[in-house]
C-alpha cells in the first residue's frame, strides 16, 4: 500500500480594498452609499473615544485602558454585518462593537473608571460583559450559541479575542464543540500581531492562525483585518455558514498600535519602523480614499464628524463624571441572588 | 544594596541561575519586556537559553513545568496575575501537588510558581484577588508570601532550592513601596518559619505579606505591648511560633486582605483552640476581606482590612 494524501486544505486570504482606496469590483459586498457612510462614521466615532479614554486615562480619570486605535474596521466591519438580535461574547478591546451596538458610551467609559454599574446596560444592547481573563469567554459564546440552537432562534453568536488567546486551551474547545454540537457562532480574532510583548511568531508556528479551524472541521477565512469591506463580506457569509449549523473562524489580520494597554511600554519590544508601516496602513484613511473617490466624503463632512463625536463624548465624559458614586453595601449585594447570613452580617459590619 | 521588593526578588533569581545552570525562567512577557512588572528584567538578556517567553496559557506553563521538572530541571514560572492562576489549578491540584506521592518518592516536582498577588493597585477585574487559601488547602504544595524585600530573596532561594513544588505569591502592592538593605551574598530564609517583627505581652497579631506593614502602622501609638508575626510560609504553617507567643499574650488578632471565610485566619484559629485554648483571654478577632469578589478601584477599599479596623478588634480583643 502506497502512502497518499487523504486530505488536502486551502485558506483563503480576503482583501476588497487597498491600501490607496482602491475596491476590487468584483468582491465588493452588497452596501449602500449609506451603509459606507455609516461604517465610516462608526470607525471615526471608535477613534475618537479611543483619543479621549486614552487622555482621561493619563490625567488620571480613568483606570487601565486598553486602546483599539489601528482596529476599527476589524470591530466595525465584522459587527455591522450583524443582525442586532444576534448576541457578542467581546474580550476587552472591542470599543468599536460596543459602541455600533449603542452601548451608552458614559456607563462604559464608567467601567474603566472602575465602577462594576457601567456593565450593566451591555445585556440591553445583546452583548456581554468586557471579559478579562483571556480566551475564556469563546465557551460561553459556545454556550450561548448552543442555547440559541436548542431553542430554535434563528440569532446567531460571535466572539472577539486576540491572537494570544488561540494558545489557551479553552479556545481549542471551544471550536471543538461549536463544530461538534453545530453551533451558530462565529470566532473572531483580531489578530493584532502580539499579545503584551510577544509577537505572532512567538504565539504559534502556525502560518495562519485561520487554519486553526481545520483541525476542528471548520471553515476558517484570513482576511485583511484593516479592510472594512472584506471584514463585512467574511462575516456575512459567516452569518450564513452559522445558520446552517456550521461555526467559522476569521482571523483578521490587522495591527496593534498602540501600547498594550496604558500600563505597557511597547518601545521596550518593538521598533518604530515596524509601526510606521502600519500608520500607513490605517483602515480609517483607506475608507476615506474610497469615499473620495465615490464623492462620499468631503471636508465639511469630516468636520462635521469631528464636531459631532467630540461633543458626545464630552457630553458622555461629564455624565461619567457627575455619576454619584456607588453605594459601598454593593460589594455585597450582587455576590448571590440573596443575601446570606453570613453577608447580611458583613453588611452591618461594613456600614 | 539598597533593594525594593521587584530587585529583591530580581537578585535572587539572577543569583540562582547563575550558581545552578538547571534552574530555568518560564512564563508570559518574562524575555525582552522583562515581566509586567519588569521582575524579570536583565534576565532574559543575560541567560538568553535559559529564559523562555512562553505562548499565553497558564494550563501549558504550569504543565510544562512539571515535565521540565520531572526530567532534572529546576522550572520557576511566572503567572502574570495571581487571576490568571486559574487555568492552571488542574495541573497543580491534580498534579505536581501529588507526583511524590502517587510515585511513592519516585518522582517529584520542585518547581516554584511565582505570582503577584492582592489588591491595592487599582486594577481591572482578576488583577487584585487574594486566592491563597486554594493552594494552602491543597496536600503537597508550598505556599510563600514574603512581606519585604530582605526576606523575599532569602525565601526565594529556599523556594528554588526546595525539592516539592512552591507557590511564591508576591504582594503586588508593595513591589515598589520601600527599599531595605538587601545583602549582595547569598542567604536563605527557612521556609515554614515565622518572624516575629515586634516583641510585645499583651497581644499577638498575625498577618503576612501587604499587611504586615499596614499592621505596623495600625499600632503605632497604641498603649499595649503587641507583638506581630509575620507569617512569611503559609504552608508549612510556623505553629510554633504562633502557639508560643500566643500562650505567653492571651490575645490574638488576625490579619488578611483574602476573603473570611475559610482565610488562613480561620485555620490558625482552629490551630490555636487545639493548642492553647486556655491560654486565651478574649476570643480572637479576624480583619479580612469581605467574602465578595474584590470590587473595582471606586469601591475597592471597602473591601480591604484597614489601619482602623485592625485597632476596632486591636480595642475589642484588649477590652473584652
Ligand atoms: C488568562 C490570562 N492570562 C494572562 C492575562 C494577562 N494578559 C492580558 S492581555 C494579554 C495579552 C492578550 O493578547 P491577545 O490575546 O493577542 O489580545 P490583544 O491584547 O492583543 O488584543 C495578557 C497576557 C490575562 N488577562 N488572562
Amino acid at each position: 500500500m502506497p502512502k497518499k494524501i487523504i486530505q488536502n486544505f486551502n485558506i483563503e486570504f480576503l482583501s476588497i480594498l487597498d491600501e490607496n482606496g482602491k475596491a476590487d469590483s468584483k468582491l465588493m459586498p452588497k452596501l449602500s452609499n449609506n451603509d459606507i457612510k455609516l461604517m465610516y462614521e462608526l470607525m471615526k466615532k471608535t477613534r475618537i473615544f479611543d483619543e479621549k479614554a486614552l487622555k482621561l486615562q493619563r490625567e488620571g480619570r480613568l483606570g487601565t485602558y486598553a486602546s483599539s486605535l489601528g482596529q476599527e474596521a476589524a470591530q466595525i466591519g465584522s459587527a455591522y454585518a450583524l443582525d442586532k438580535e444576534d448576541f457578542i461574547f467581546p474580550s476587552f478591546r472591542e470599543q468599536g462593537v460596543y459602541l455600533l451596538r449603542g452601548m451608552p458610551i458614559d456607563q462604559y467609559l464608567a467601567y474603566w473608571r472602575g465602577d462594576e454599574r457601567g456593565m450593566y446596560s451591555t445585556k440591553k444592547v445583546n452583548m456581554f460583559t468586557v471579559t478579562i481573563p483571556v480566551g475564556t469567554h469563546m465557551l460561553h459564546a459556545a454556550g450561548f450559541g448552543w442555547a440559541s440552537k436548542i431553542k430554535k432562534e434563528s440569532r446567531v453568536v460571535v466572539t472577539y479575542f486576540g491572537d494570544g488567546a488561540t494558545s489557551e486551551g479553552d479556545f481549542h474547545e471551544a471550536m471543538n464543540f461549536a463544530s461538534v454540537f453545530e453551533i451558530p457562532l462565529i470566532f473572531i480574532c483580531q489578530n493584532n500581531q502580539y499579545a503584551i510583548s510577544v509577537p505572532v511568531s512567538k504565539q504559534t508556528k502556525s502560518a495562519t492562525i485561520a487554519q486553526k479551524a481545520i483541525a476542528y472541521g471548520m471553515y476558517g477565512i484570513k482576511v485583511d483585518g484593516n479592510d472594512v469591506f472584506a471584514m463585512y463580506k467574511s462575516t456575512k457569509e459567516a452569518v450564513e455558514r452559522a445558520k446552517k449549523g456550521k461555526p467559522t473562524l476569521i482571523e483578521a489580520f490587522t495591527y496593534r498600535r498602540n501600547d498594550h494597554t496604558t500600563s505597557d511600554d511597547a518601545k521596550k519590544y518593538r521598533n518604530d519602523k515596524e509601526l510606521k508601516q502600519w500608520d500607513k496602513k490605517d483602515p480609517i484613511e483607506r475608507l476615506k480614499k474610497y469615499m473620495i473617490t465615490k464623492k462620499l466624503w468631503t471636508k465639511e463632512y469630516e468636520e462635521e464628524l469631528d464636531r459631532k463625536f467630540n461633543d458626545e463624548m464630552d457630553e458622555a465624559i461629564k455624565k461619567m463624571e457627575s455619576i454619584e458614586d456607588p453605594k459601598k453595601e454593593d460589594i455585597l449585594n450582587y455576590v448571590y441572588a440573596e443575601l446570606d447570613e453570613n453577608l447580611k452580617e458583613q453588611k452591618e459590619e461594613l456600614k | 544594596m539598597k533593594a525594593n521588593l521587584v530587585q529583591a526578588i530580581n537578585m535572587a533569581l539572577n543569583q540562582e541561575m547563575s550558581k545552578d545552570k538547571s534552574v530555568i525562567l518560564l512564563g508570559e512577557d518574562i524575555g525582552i519586556d522583562g515581566g509586567v512588572f519588569r521582575v524579570t528584567e536583565g534576565l532574559y538578556q543575560k541567560y538568553k537559553d535559559r529564559v523562555f517567553d512562553t505562548p499565553l496559557a497558564e494550563s501549558g506553563i504550569v504543565g510544562t513545568s512539571i515535565g521540565l521538572a520531572l526530567n532534572g530541571l529546576k522550572p520557576v514560572a511566572e503567572i502574570q496575575f495571581e487571576g490568571f492562576i486559574m487555568p492552571a489549578l488542574d495541573q497543580l491540584i491534580s498534579h505536581a501537588s501529588r507526583i511524590r506521592n502517587r510515585s511513592r518518592g519516585a518522582f517529584s516536582v520542585p518547581i516554584v510558581i511565582r505570582s503577584p498577588i492582592g489588591g491595592g493597585i487599582h486594577a481591572l477585574e482578576h488583577h487584585s484577588d487574594s486566592p491563597e487559601t486554594y493552594f494552602v488547602h491543597t496536600p503537597g504544595l508550598k505556599v510563600v508570601i514574603p512581606s519585604r524585600p530582605y526576606d523575599a530573596k532569602g525565601l526565594l532561594i529556599s523556594a528554588i532550592r526546595d525539592p516539592d513544588p512552591v507557590i511564591f505569591f508576591e504582594p503586588k502592592k508593595i513591589y515598589r513601596a520601600f527599599k531595605e538593605e538587601v545583602p549582595e551574598k547569598e542567604y536563605t530564609i527557612p521556609l515554614g518559619k515565622a518572624n516575629i517583627i515586634q516583641e510585645g505581652d499583651d497581644l499577638t497579631i498575625i498577618t503576612y505579606g501587604s499587611w504586615v506593614r499596614e499592621t505596623l502602622k495600625a499600632v503605632e501609638g497604641l498603649k499595649y505591648s503587641i507583638e506581630i508575626i509575620d507569617l512569611r510560609t503559609l504552608k508549612p504553617l510556623d505553629v510554633k511560633t504562633i502557639i508560643d507567643s500566643v500562650s505567653r499574650t492571651g490575645r490574638c488578632v488576625i490579619v488578611h486582605e483574602a476573603p473570611k471565610t475559610l482565610g488562613l485566619a480561620a485555620e490558625i484559629i482552629a490551630i490555636i483552640n487545639e493548642k492553647a485554648l486556655l491560654s486565651l483571654q478574649a476570643p480572637i478577632e479576624r480583619v479580612t476581606g469581605y467574602d465578595t469578589i474584590v470590587p473595582l478601584p471606586k469601591l475597592e477599599d471597602y473591601y480591604m482590612p484597614n489601619t482602623e479596623r485592625i485597632k476596632k478588634s486591636i480595642e475589642k480583643v484588649m477590652n473584652f
